[in-house]
């Protein structure tokens, strides 16, 4: 039965996880340097790489704790 | 302009000679009836989540994409890195608001998303303007598709005069209208593999390859102005190229899904969950398109700009010039061949299914709203038919007659308009509260305020609000979708009290799984 509530409400607390990726790449202070480099790609780009991949992550993890 | 590059032309030409005949054999997998508009408009809803990664991936990883997200970093540098965090972004959208769109537009034989605005709010000239502004924010999008074809062309070496140098996109152009027209969404759908698979080999081998020869990434940034390397930093009392970054990125972001060819996209997957699962494997494109940004700074290391044999391509395009001038200085001829087909493929892609987003728009917001409200199933497919080609045809004219700048001022300008279309669309999937009137007056103030601050920034996307001693550079679009939205929520209740709202075609249940 509080499934069926959960479900008529079409919310669930696991979306918030995404918040967490909008803060992290639309907050540019985060990423503007240089340093720390990896493999001679400066902060700036494999930050933001690196968030296409965590996105992706916290977006399987969303999907399969919740109902389509 | 170089001499014809034979060997990578003839791989170039044989790759296009088998999506072609691909595209017609399309026809007949997952055989439906294509008389009915949304058998050949969507494909009849059948695409699992397989195809529908590919689909969308081509869909929206554009040949212009990958010819100018690497340009603008060639020529302006880390701004043109925007184009990694709108990507991710753009998936919480997604995975969130659009199984719901699906699965209502499924349960009502939605085509569109004016057929569903009509629907939810029951007012045909709010579904008019969610119509005429997709039409309008695709047609120049459609013609930058050519921009990327044309680019290719050139670096073949294929040039000539007049008429006859236009002769090869009069050609490819010629291949896609025939080919849409008797299979629909199933040929790009099928190419898109075709696609997706050469331009992630193209991508793999661009970013191993060619950071070993130019001698790893830290001889490549090294080459790069500092300037370009990193955003300025804010001065005083301004959030200056921060908050431009950010707000081009969630601009465009919200604007993205919006556009006819992204929904119909969507819509042709088979279910809500197969959408769900692709918010999660579709990154894979952006990680992708994040590399290619890099090329432009492979294309300054390189030195690219200042070797003879690529002067009359740069002067003839541009910084879009820098990534097939990079391919064709760094990889054999039979290779630069694929890489160039790639991007040539990617280019029809996307031009066949904006072209059919378009022409399902006329035909069903329009033709049978406004002309011919009772069409049988075939003369609505028929009518869906001849306006594809008729869309593409305006696309080819407008490459081929007005100025290549007026076209991106324009597609620049779509993404303003498109993004209007959010409280009705995004934000109706959610929500009936908003009176449909209320909606008209916000998209109209958006249109408007967008176009002219555009125009007043010399169509550059940049607006720059000042408020107390403050400057605000940012995205116009997202400042005036918010004015929009705004709008729409103060004059809901006025609205209201002064007239009936329609009943909603919808109901809640209709939105779940």
């Amino acid at each position: 039965m509080d499934q069926t509530g959960e479900r008529r409400s079409g919310w669930s607390w696991w979306y918030l996880l995404f918040l967490i990726q909008f803060v992290a790449v639309l907050w540019p202070p985060f990423y503007n340097s240089i340093e720390p480099t990896l493999g001679g790609i400066p902060f700036f780009y494999w930050y933001q790489l690196l968030w296409v991949v965590i996105g992706a992550i916290l977006t399987a993890i969303v999907y399969f704790a919740t109902d389509d | 302009m170089q001499d014809i590059n034979w060997t990578a032309l003839i791989v170039f030409v044989a790759l296009f000679l088998f999506i072609t005949w691909l595209g017609f054999a399309a026809a007949h997998w997952r055989k439906g009836d294509l008389d009915l508009l949304h058998e050949w408009g969507l494909g009849g809803r059948r695409f699992g989540t397989f195809i529908t990664w590919f689909l969308i991936g081509g869909d929206l990883y554009t040949a212009y994409t990958f010819i100018a997200v690497p340009a603008l970093a060639f020529g302006a540098g880390a701004i043109a890195f925007f184009a990694v965090p709108y990507t991710v972004v753009i998936y919480p959208i997604l995975f969130l608001a659009f199984p719901r769109l699906w699965r209502v537009c499924h349960k009502h034989n939605y085509i569109t998303a004016a057929d569903f605005v009509r629907g939810r709010f029951g007012n045909r000239w709010l579904a008019l303007a969610v119509t005429i502004t997709g039409i309008v924010a695709t047609l120049p999008y459609i013609a930058l598709q050519l921009v990327g074809l044309q680019v290719v062309i050139g670096g073949l070496g294929v040039s000539g005069t007049g008429y006859t140098g236009d002769l090869p996109l009069v050609i490819a152009f010629v291949i896609l209208a025939a080919f849409t027209y008797s299979s629909g969404l199933r040929a790009p759908a099928s190419i898109a593999v075709v696609k997706d698979i050469l331009i992630y080999i193209t991508s793999f081998a661009v970013v191993i390859v060619i950071p070993i020869q130019l001698g790893g990434f830290a001889n490549i940034f090294a080459a790069v102005p500092p300037a370009k390397v990193l955003l300025a930093s804010p001065g005083e009392h301004t959030w200056g190229a921060y908050g431009n970054y950010a707000t081009l990125a969630l601009g465009s972001a919200l604007a993205l899904f919006l556009y006819p060819h992204s929904i119909t996209g969507i819509l042709s997957a088979s279910s809500g969950g197969a959408i769900r699962r692709n918010a999660a494997l579709l990154p894979g494109y952006s990680l992708m398109l994040g590399f290619l940004a890099l090329i432009g700074f492979f294309a300054i290391a390189a030195g690219v700009a200042s070797r003879p044999e690529y002067a009359a391509g740069f002067k003839q395009f541009g910084n879009n010039f820098a990534v097939p001038a990079l391919l064709l200085a760094s990889f054999p001829a039979w290779f630069v061949g694929i890489a160039f087909a790639a991007i040539g493929i990617g280019a029809l892609v996307p031009a066949a299914i904006m072209s059919i987003a378009a022409a399902n728009l006329y035909t069903r917001n329009i033709h049978r709203e406004f002309i011919n409200p009772n069409p049988t199933d075939r003369q609505e497919a028929q009518m869906a038919k001849w306006v594809s080609l008729i869309v593409k045809f305006g696309a080819l004219v407008f490459i081929l007659f007005v100025p290549t700048q007026f076209a991106i001022q324009l597609q620049l300008l779509g993404g303003i308009w498109i993004i209007q279309t959010v409280p009705a669309v995004l934000l109706g999937v959610y929500t009936r509260w908003f009176n449909d009137w209320a909606l008209l007056v916000g998209w109209a103030a958006g249109m408007i305020a967008g176009t002219a601050m555009a125009a007043a920034a010399n169509f550059t996307p940049s607006f720059t609000l000042a408020f107390a001693g403050w400057t605000f550079p940012g995205y116009t679009a997202l400042y005036t979708v918010i004015l929009n939205v705004v709008l729409a929520v103060v004059l809901t209740p006025v609205f209201n009290a002064l007239r009936e709202t329609p009943a909603d075609a919808t109901v809640a249940a209709d939105y779940r799984a």
